[in-house]
């Protein structure tokens, strides 16, 4: 072999031997004392993390997921060494049948007492065996006064699933299967986990006549296009509402009177999480009312801490698209869980919406 | 260690790099997608592994009606047929564009040519959804563009040029042009000149010299170019996602909602398989039409 060519040919073997070998000990290494959270992004507060980290000298570091599909990808392909995720029930739901989670005995935790009654049991967790609450909201919808028919309009989903004609184009959408699903059917009265085709056609039929006056379907930027007046009413999160009523004041978060679907956020700790104990700590000491209201004061969104008020900012505290007023309470309608029969027609409906 | 143990042991590990990329990155994803397609769907995600059923091949044409009668659906071929209808489109505006531009590319001094090849391809610098977000922000409703004309005048209401397919047809043109441009001004480049002049001299005027001398020679690069156009732009995501306002799926799209929120492995799997098998019959059949094109592999 030709000198040259051999010593290219050794170099090589080992370039490769290299990257083999690189490959297989990868993902080893691990700091002790440190909690892994994994949240969605801008949902944490890093006062906070500094906070438990001066109080109890365990260090918290973020990474942040897009969806939930991440999240729950991550956790079936083996954790990713996360001590503390922040799920939804539908989710959790999954995570429990697929013994991802630990029973962490959230009731037992000293300050399980400080949970508002309404969320000391959430559908698919009902003893609070595995999840705290950390956040929750609403999903309704912001009108522009300026920008709508006199100025104003009613308590109802009628106004964005059923527009007026001159609000063609000038409507924006969540790009969620099942929040906009929830919404159609309130509106109509049909059970959100129906398994009727015929109200599936129904849920449908409104959609489709809906859709001319709807310039986008998106969860990204809601907050931008209703600042920028892209849109005169977008649906929303209610937290996204607070933010969009910073810039414009006279924008209105709209509980739908036919009911507005209420979503709780969770802190759930993965089955292999590597610091059990330290997350343990950590979920007790997130539902004392200063922390809970400082990861409002955050987010935007409320609480299920009894006593955090006294430490929220006052424009969250007067802001009824984040503190929901006493009047629409009994619209709140919690989350459930659908068969595999509602599931699909949903699906099909959606697909066929956007085919 | 004796010199022909040690030939054989770096014959493995020189061909180790290749056949591990070609098994794990192709064989063994391929062999999991099929094999997941035929696998019954568990609805928290994943499959139930080892339970064999057509099911997602059938959902792809037909609908299961509650009361368990079957009946033909278009929706998922509509959503097909546009993802080929605007990938073609793509490709014909690239070819539009891009011909002229390998052209102009081609016939400048070779010290400049380098310079230029270097341009076209530096958007690629850039991370795909930051270049497509630049797009949202020039298309949107007091963009760039309609905050120019409304400033000179021409018009008074924006025009509607985000969220729609017009704006997904340019936001992939602009992301795919490159893979037009260069392939064509690589068989351009090796245009021999004087058979241009020698058409000329045989009295072709400036179309015909085009048509039956420089197109006829450039044609490989134009297969390649509308080749690596046309199969991105089919199973693209991200742009429709972004500038389309989420408002009709491209496959690309349909394929991410099984695996995401609809949580459907089995028929995102399948409609994978789907999209790959069509593109192979396609490929298929253009290799047979032109069995000597050696050229045609460019």
């Amino acid at each position: 072999m030709n000198p040259s060519i051999s010593k290219l040919t050794s170099s090589l073997c080992i370039a490769s031997a290299t990257v083999m070998a690189l490959g297989l000990s990868a993902g080893a290494a691990r700091a002790d004392g440190e909690l892994h959270l994994y949240n969605w992004s801008n949902y944490f507060p890093p006062e906070l993390m500094k906070k438990f980290e001066k109080e109890t000298g365990t260090k918290v570091t973020i990474d942040n997921y897009a969806s939930e599909e991440d999240l729950l990808a991550k956790l079936q392909a083996g954790g990713g060494g996360y001590d503390i995720v922040f799920p939804t029930p539908t989710t959790l739901g999954t995570m429990i049948k697929k013994g991802l989670v630990a029973k962490i005995e959230v009731n037992q935790m000293t300050n399980f007492g400080n949970i508002l009654p309404k969320f000391k049991s959430v559908s698919g967790d009902e003893n609070r065996d595995y999840s705290a609450p950390y956040m929750w909201g609403t999903t309704g919808f912001t009108y522009d006064p300026s920008k709508v028919p006199d100025g104003k309009m009613a308590q109802s989903w009628k106004g964005l699933l059923e527009p007026d004609d001159s609000l063609k184009g000038k409507i924006g959408m969540l790009d969620d299967m099942a929040d906009v699903w929830n919404a159609a059917a309130y509106y109509l009265g049909i059970d959100k986990c129906t398994e009727d085709p015929a109200k599936a056609q129904k849920i449908l039929d409104l959609l489709q006549k809906q859709k001319p006056f709807v310039k986008v379907y998106s969860n990204d930027g809601t907050i931008d296009r209703m600042i920028a007046g892209e849109v005169a009413m977008h649906m929303q999160w209610n937290g996204a509402a607070h933010r969009v009523k910073e810039k414009k004041p006279d924008d209105v978060y709209v509980y739908p009177k036919e009911g507005v679907t209420f979503w709780t956020d969770l802190m759930v700790v993965p089955a292999n999480a590597p610091d059990m104990e330290n997350a343990k700590t950590f979920i007790n000491w997130m539902m004392k009312p200063e922390n809970a209201a400082i990861a409002s004061n955050y987010t935007g969104y409320s609480n299920t801490i009894k006593g955090s008020n006294a430490y929220l900012k006052p424009e969250l505290k007067d802001d009824p698209a984040v503190n929901a007023p006493e009047d629409v309470q009994d619209r709140l309608r919690a989350f459930k869980e659908c068969s595999p029969k509602s599931k699909d027609l949903r699906e099909r409906v959606w697909t066929k919406l956007k085919s | 260690m004796s010199g022909r143990s040690q030939r054989a042991t770096s014959r493995v590990l020189l061909i180790g790099p290749a056949f591990v990329v070609i098994v794990v990155l192709m064989v063994v994803p391929l062999a999991l997608m099929a094999w997941i397609s035929i696998q019954e769907r568990d609805y928290a995600g994943g499959v139930v592994w080892g339970s064999l059923t057509p099911d997602a091949y059938v959902r792809f044409l037909f609908e299961r009606n509650l009361d368990d009668t079957v009946s033909l659906s278009f929706d998922y071929l509509r959503i097909i047929a546009r993802s080929f209808w605007l990938s073609a489109m793509t490709t014909a505006i690239s070819l539009a564009i891009g011909f002229p531009t390998a052209f102009f590319m081609a016939t400048r001094p070779r010290r400049w040519r380098g310079v230029l090849v270097f341009m076209v391809t530096l958007p690629f610098w850039t991370n795909l959804l930051v270049r497509n977000y630049s797009w949202i922000l020039i298309l949107r409703d007091h963009g760039t563009i309609n905050g120019l004309l409304e400033w000179l005048g021409v018009i008074s209401q924006p025009l509607p040029l985000l969220n729609n397919q017009f704006a997904v047809a340019v936001g992939l043109t602009y992301s795919f042009l490159p893979f037009m441009v260069l392939p064509i001004y690589t068989s351009l480049e090796k245009l021999d000149l004087s058979l241009v002049e020698a058409a000329f001299d045989l009295y072709a005027g400036r179309w015909r010299a085009l048509r039956h001398v420089v197109l006829p020679l450039s044609l490989p690069g134009i297969v390649a170019g509308s080749a690596l156009v046309f199969m991105p732009c089919l199973g693209s995501y991200v742009t429709p996602e972004l500038l389309g306002g989420g408002k009709t799926l491209m496959i690309g799209n349909l394929i991410g909602m099984q695996f995401g929120s609809a949580r459907n492995w089995p028929f995102g799997a399948a409609l994978g398989m789907l999209l790959l098998a069509i593109l192979l019959i396609g490929l298929a059949i253009y290799a047979l039409r032109k069995p000597s094109g050696e050229e045609a592999s460019a």
